[in-house]
């Protein structure tokens, strides 16, 4: 690994090393203290459960954070340093587990889900990357994300020029105004690069819905995008930055609300992780688009008609069922616009991943491995024999199109948002309160 | 000799079983829970608690593809807890040491069925440890130390339960005092602290709405 083409110029291994150790409070020394090996975490991996490599098995992952603690913060492990027999973290140990922190870890959250003691073994992985990007041990295509995003202010380099441009198009195509900028607006929306450049339908959805709802909201020119690369390469001051810059945004508008767009990981790191990352409470209520539209759809302002009757599945986002909770939001909207769902034994807060969450999906290097996990979703479409997949989640449903095309299957993939646009009743239409 | 392991070894372990639990348990405190700021959707208190319980079988095909480890796992820790304060020299050892009116101690066939249950489960887990891929590659000396250790407490412990022999009642007595000795710096100390990372995890899930 080179460690000298770095997203940041101050990396180094000290710096790795004191990252780690900065890591280790009390939740992390219970669970290092409680862990048994007993390896089931590995099961509820997808890496490991196509692989059946056990490199792959979860708490596995987290051997260097491990022997910080153990060398730092253990009676036999401090007498092992002090007697010279034990080795310290090295640049090798950076080098040996990078693959295993970032390729073969989505951070999907299902190996916590398991643990019998109790191990959140997502949130030592999500701590233990804040050392390795320190030390500059990151994938190439995750530092140029982070790069681009805190020098241009989006993964992909878009500019706001560029979301204009997409705005004069959904403009055009629904003939409705996209509000942006809009001072004292009540919900400030925010979107991904993903959605901008790959699925800007999306824009179009949520414009009609909103306005069809009577829904007050805005874009910021300043901070349009939600995804935060920082909190997906491990780096706390790269997150703290991007999230204050919606912050920012949305206090100088004088909105009351923000809405995460359809992407996982940003949702995550807006709703659950930015009030810890800033160090006090965030003056704005934030709600995903899926728990939005619900309410709506719940107070009877988002009328719908028709459903298709195509055999469907909803695939959840790791991030939405197992981070937010978010589970029967997106089943009620499926059910108001879709006739035939079906559910797998593992769908909700249990689902598999998409296999490119995490930052996995902007890393070239993990593409085999990512493709190899993809054959657990394989075999959970095909059980349940499905024509499309919903989701949520723009990154899940550009993995989902890619694992989808490279298997050869005859499956759609659909975003929720432009699947409940496409069926909302014209003004005087449709069910008045479903759900 | 014998008198060294029946008294000041004996208080010494002690010492050591319960000072180093408490040091253990005091410096995971001492090291922080941080604060979650974020509005909550939900009780974390209930999580927590909930937590507690939740984790006692996993989840989905998780349980249902490691039925060894799983009903191993239980064999061997209600065996062990059976044992521990069930049987009939153990019942006499805690009325006499601690207040109260003390409980009943199990029959002979409870006895025989609790070790059963107990020495199957150990020997079944440490098997699995050393043959399985991913706990072969897991495992450390502290696991494998652990195990040991257990296990000749629990071996001299059987030979002892006539006590007719009073060798093999100190022998007994020396095996737990290693066993004490061992336990607040290894993994056993999972024992206590499971109890605080369920919790913490429960906690938190809860507060994000999700049932873990």
């Amino acid at each position: 690994m080179n460690r000298m083409s770095t997203y940041a110029p101050e990396t180094s291994l000290e710096r790795g090393i004191e990252r780690l150790r900065a890591q280790i409070d009390a939740r992390v020394a219970t669970w290092f203290s409680s862990c048994v090996h007993c390896g089931l975490c590995a099961e509820a991996c997808h890496f490991y459960a196509e692989t059946g490599d056990p490199r792959y098995t979860p708490i596995h992952k987290l051997a260097p954070l491990k022997k910080v603690w153990r060398q730092e913060y253990t009676f036999f492990g401090r007498l092992a340093r002090k007697l010279g027999i034990s080795e310290p973290l090295d640049e090798q140990d950076f080098a040996d587990w990078e693959e295993l922190v970032y390729d073969a870890c989505t951070l999907c959250g299902r190996c916590t889900m398991v643990c019998p003691v109790g191990n959140d073994i997502t949130a030592m992985l999500r701590k233990q990357r804040e050392g390795f990007a320190a030390a500059g041990y990151a994938p190439e295509g995750l530092k140029g994300a982070t790069r681009r995003t805190v020098e241009v202010g989006s993964p992909m380099g878009l500019t706001w020029k560029a979301l204009e441009a997409q705005i004069r198009h959904v403009e055009r195509e629904t003939g409705l105004g996209v509000p942006v900028d809009r001072e004292g607006a009540d919900y400030l929306a925010l979107l991904s690069s993903l959605e901008i450049m790959g699925y800007p339908e999306y824009i179009g959805a949520i414009t009609r819905i909103l306005h069809r709802a009577g829904v007050s909201w805005t874009l910021s020119s300043r901070a349009f995008e939600a995804t935060n690369s920082g909190i997906q390469i491990g780096d706390a001051d790269v997150a703290r930055e991007l999230l204050q810059r919606v912050f920012d945004a949305a206090e100088s508008l004088g909105v009351k609300n923000i809405i995460s767009p359809e992407c996982g990981h940003a949702y995550t790191a807006i709703r659950w992780e930015s009030a810890g990352l800033l160090g006090r409470e965030v003056p704005y209520r934030i709600i995903h688009i899926v728990e939005l539209l619900d309410e709506l759809k719940r107070a009877g302002r988002l009328p719908t008609a028709g459903r298709t009757g195509v055999r469907v599945t909803f695939h959840d986002p790791c991030n939405l069922v197992r981070k937010g909770g978010v589970v029967d939001e997106p089943r009620r909207l499926l059910e108001a616009v879709a006739a035939d769902v079906v559910e797998g034994p593992d769908s909700g807060v249990m689902n598999w991943c998409c296999g490119g969450g995490g930052g996995v999906s902007a890393n070239e290097r993990a593409e085999g491995l990512r493709l190899a996990a993809f054959r657990r979703k394989k075999a959970q479409f095909e059980t349940l024999g499905v024509e499309a997949v919903v989701t949520a989640c723009a990154n899940c449903r550009n993995i989902l199109e890619e694992g989808i095309e490279h298997y050869a299957m005859d499956v759609e993939v659909m975003g929720l948002t432009e699947l409940l646009a496409e069926y909302l009743a014209e003004d005087g239409q449709g069910d008045a309160v479903a759900g | 000799m014998t008198s060294f392991i029946l008294g000041p070894l004996w208080t010494f372990s002690l010492l050591v079983f319960c000072l180093g639990v408490a040091w253990r348990i005091v410096a995971i405190l001492a090291l922080g829970f941080p604060r979650d700021p974020a509005s909550p959707r939900g009780s974390g208190l209930a999580g927590g608690l909930a937590g507690l319980l939740r984790r006692s079988w996993p989840r989905n095909g998780v349980g249902r593809k490691n039925l060894l480890p799983v009903i191993a796992g239980y064999a061997f820790h209600l065996g062990l807890f059976a044992l521990l304060f069930f049987a009939a020299p153990h019942v006499r050892f805690l009325d006499h040491y601690l207040p109260g009116p003390g409980w009943t101690p199990m029959p002979r066939w409870g006895f025989v069925i609790a070790a059963e249950l107990a020495f199957a489960g150990l020997i079944l887990l440490w098997l699995r440890r050393v043959m399985h891929p991913v706990t072969r590659l897991l495992s450390s000396l502290d696991d494998h130390l652990a195990a040991g250790l257990t296990f000749l407490a629990m071996f001299t412990g059987c030979l002892a339960l006539y006590e007719s022999f009073t060798g093999l009642r100190v022998l007994h007595v020396f095996a737990v005092e290693l066993l004490l000795l061992y336990f607040p710096f290894s993994h056993l100390m999972h024992a206590f602290t499971l109890f605080m990372g369920r919790a913490a995890t429960g906690a938190r899930a809860a507060r994000h709405g999700v049932g873990a």
